[in-house]
């Protein structure tokens, strides 16, 4: 009997830690909205969420990484009512290191996906049945960075260096633009794989380092370089950008689900809706960074203020000027980055007709021109951007 | 007998702090060390090669660590500290919600197979493939699966909910394979004796088999215990969800560059959660167990 007793003491008190801890702390974030969207047809809602108006129609944004300002323009379109004004009531998802944004998009858990075109090509391969519906980025980001005085300014002069880049899937640019200046990847350069820091570069393990223009690049020069103690500076860096070489891939877009848009005609009035609101954001964050940068911080509060401020300065750079309308596929660079796809063998093929459509990214700015918003940006300028130590 | 007792925890801590500190100078000691190298430019081969860098980026010192907790971030008039610890907690409730699942989940199978040696065969072998399953290889199925496919629930599942699950596959394991042969542990005598007094199987399992695989459940739950702060950790990390110590821990990894000792303190708060863990159990051991008179195993 006692023993039975004492059982009973262990186990309960054991069980009721978790569940007390299960329920305390569950007023944070994320309330999930049931996963119905415009389809009328798939498996009811469990809860009715009294505090959403009906109108509004669920949407869920499947990012490919966390919070930062290389997703701005969703965050400010969600924090300044873009995405409410025209009937959308949009879950921003954040990455992880193994969420796959197209498999999330295919799966039905989110309604669009922001992936890398390549990424999203490959699943499309596959089987995965999605299709780019706006090319956000127009340029791409990821450059080579060496220090000045290592003497590499030019593809030709990484022969015979150790050549950093991050693998699965971020090195094909600097594969091309290695084979495009005769240099064999496999035994002119030593690849070298890097971690996601830029450790390696200043502990002279690699020569030239993968860096994103946005990020990376950004970190070396919130560090303190220990010869002068003071940060680094851009003319300590030399820097190898593959959109000059030739070799660039298109980055950053919305994807969608191409058998909902033939099938679904709410699902397609949605991402039309989605594409406009979510442009009228990035233009935002163009014409109001201070403002932008906030909305992003309030969303990560312990990223670096200046680190971010940099990184939407870049990232508006590969967004605007976009000579066709923000989020309208240029089809050269489209073809650019098909190319280097298939002879670097990420693809066996080139992708059918419709990997990507402009349609509804056409409609979006045709909206948008409408209403005054400008979506060529020929205007925009990039600003000069104090970094602080550490990206403070 | 009584003093011991009393004393044992207070030396336990002392013995622990001491050595905490011995680890902080045998760290400041090396550096500097290697610090002395590098100034006197002489070419020390071990050091940078077989042996870790000791510049300040590769190992900031301890008071910049310590530092790291105290610094506030421009944008919160929080210590950075103060902030790690707000995940900590979110990702202890991630991995207690997971291991009081698991240890549910392992109870369950360890008593089931316990009932019959065929059954025992048969699914031993399952139990343990199921921990070959690399935890990166489920999670972003768990994830998508929790934000799709449970509608049934009569609660909202939410992303956190699917890092406990994660959790709960590292936990039940061990709770299973030595609550089984906790079970086993009982002599033939005493299970004998409970069938002359012509005890239901219910009876023998209730009064004589769980109450002596006690100490084994023990052993099991405090190995189940920091494996769930690791597999929540992991699963956040993996699946991205937002609030936790795995999602801080990768933040700062990727900015390392930039911040290194962040990463440092948000690693040794992670180190905390799971001595945290190991020593609530450890407490409910002995409370229980150690009344019993059964030896403790640390």
């Amino acid at each position: 009997m006692k023993l039975q007793q004492s059982l009973i003491r262990l186990l309960v008190p054991l069980l009721a830690l978790g569940v007390l801890a299960g329920a305390c702390g569950s007023d944070s974030n994320t309330e999930p909205v049931p996963t119905t969207t415009a389809a009328p047809t798939t498996a009811a809602p469990t809860t009715t969420e009294a505090s959403m108006p009906e109108e509004l129609t669920p949407i869920k944004l499947q990012l490919q990484w966390f919070t930062q300002a290389q997703f701005a323009g969703y965050y400010a379109a969600l924090a300044r009512g873009f995405y409410e004004d025209v009937g959308l009531d949009v879950e921003i998802l954040e990455g992880g290191l193994d969420i796959v944004p197209a498999s999330v998009l295919n799966s039905g858990a989110a309604d669009f996906a922001v992936s890398w075109v390549p990424r999203g090509l490959v699943p499309r391969e596959e089987g995965t049945n999605i299709t780019n519906i706006a090319q956000i980025f127009q340029r791409s980001a990821t450059l080579q960075v060496a220090f000045a005085d290592s003497g590499i300014s030019s593809v030709a002069d990484l022969a015979g260096k150790n050549v950093g880049n991050w693998g699965f899937g971020n090195e094909f640019e600097m594969l091309a633009g290695l084979r495009r200046n005769d240099l064999d990847p496999e035994s002119d350069v030593t690849l070298v794989q890097q971690a996601f820091d830029m450790l390696a570069l200043i502990n002279g393990d690699v020569d030239a380092a993968q860096a994103m223009i946005y990020n990376e690049y950004a970190q070396v020069l919130e560090t303190v370089n220990p010869d002068t103690g003071e940060l680094y500076q851009p003319e300590d860096l030399n820097i190898i950008d593959w959109n000059d070489e030739g070799t660039a891939m298109l980055q950053d877009a919305l994807w969608a689900d191409a058998d909902r848009l033939e099938t679904d005609a709410a699902y397609r009035d949605a991402a039309v809706r989605f594409v406009e609101a979510s442009i009228r954001g990035w233009a935002y964050c163009r014409d109001n960074a201070n403002a932008c940068v906030d909305i992003v911080l309030d969303n990560a509060s312990t990223l670096g203020e200046s680190h971010q401020a940099w990184q939407l300065n870049e990232v508006s750079s590969l967004i605007w000027p976009s000579p066709l309308g923000a989020g309208v596929m240029d089809p050269e660079l489209w073809n650019q980055t098909v190319e280097i796809a298939v002879s670097e063998q990420i693809l066996s093929s080139p992708p059918d007709e419709g990997a990507y459509r402009t349609d509804i990214a056409e409609e979006a700015v045709a909206k948008l021109r409408e209403q005054g918003v400008d979506v060529v940006g020929n205007d925009f300028e990039r600003i000069v951007v104090e970094l602080r130590e550490g990206g403070e | 007998m009584k003093a011991s007792r009393l004393h044992g925890p207070v030396r336990r801590l002392a013995v622990f702090c001491l050595f905490v500190i011995l680890l902080m100078l045998g760290y400041t000691a090396y550096k500097a060390f290697g610090q002395a190298i590098d100034d006197a430019q002489t070419d020390w081969p071990a050091i940078g090669s077989v042996l870790p860098r000791t510049d300040d980026l590769t190992m900031p010192s301890v008071l910049d660590i310590v530092r790291g907790v105290f610094d506030e971030p421009r944008r919160s008039n929080e210590a950075f500290g103060s902030i790690v610890f707000d995940k900590a907690v979110f990702t202890l409730r991630e991995a207690s919600v997971g291991f009081a699942v698991g240890v549910i989940v392992g109870l369950g199978i360890a008593i089931i197979l316990s009932q019959s040696q065929l059954l025992e065969r048969a699914l031993v072998p399952h139990v343990i493939a199921s921990q070959t399953i690399p935890l990166i290889a489920i999670a972003p199925i768990v994830v998508i699966w929790g934000r799709k496919n449970v509608d049934f629930l009569p609660w909202e599942w939410q992303d956190w909910m699917s890092v406990s699950l994660i959790a709960t596959y590292l936990t039940f394991f061990p709770v299973a394979i030595n609550g089984l042969r906790g079970l086993h542990s009982p002599s033939a005598e005493a299970v004998e004796l409970m069938d002359s007094y012509a005890a239901s199987r219910r009876h023998t399992l209730w009064r004589l088999r769980l109450p002596a695989s006690l100490p084994y459940l023990f052993s099991a739950f405090k190995i189940a215990a920091t494996a769930s702060v690791v597999g929540a950790i992991v699963g956040e990390i993996s699946a991205g969800v937002d609030g936790g110590l795995g999602r801080q821990i990768l933040l700062e990894a990727s900015r390392y560059t930039t911040g290194p000792e962040r990463l440092y303190v948000a690693v040794l708060f992670a180190a905390g959660l799971g001595i945290f863990a190991f020593l609530t159990i450890l407490t409910f051991e002995y409370g229980l167990v150690r009344r019993k008179g059964t030896e403790l195993v640390l």
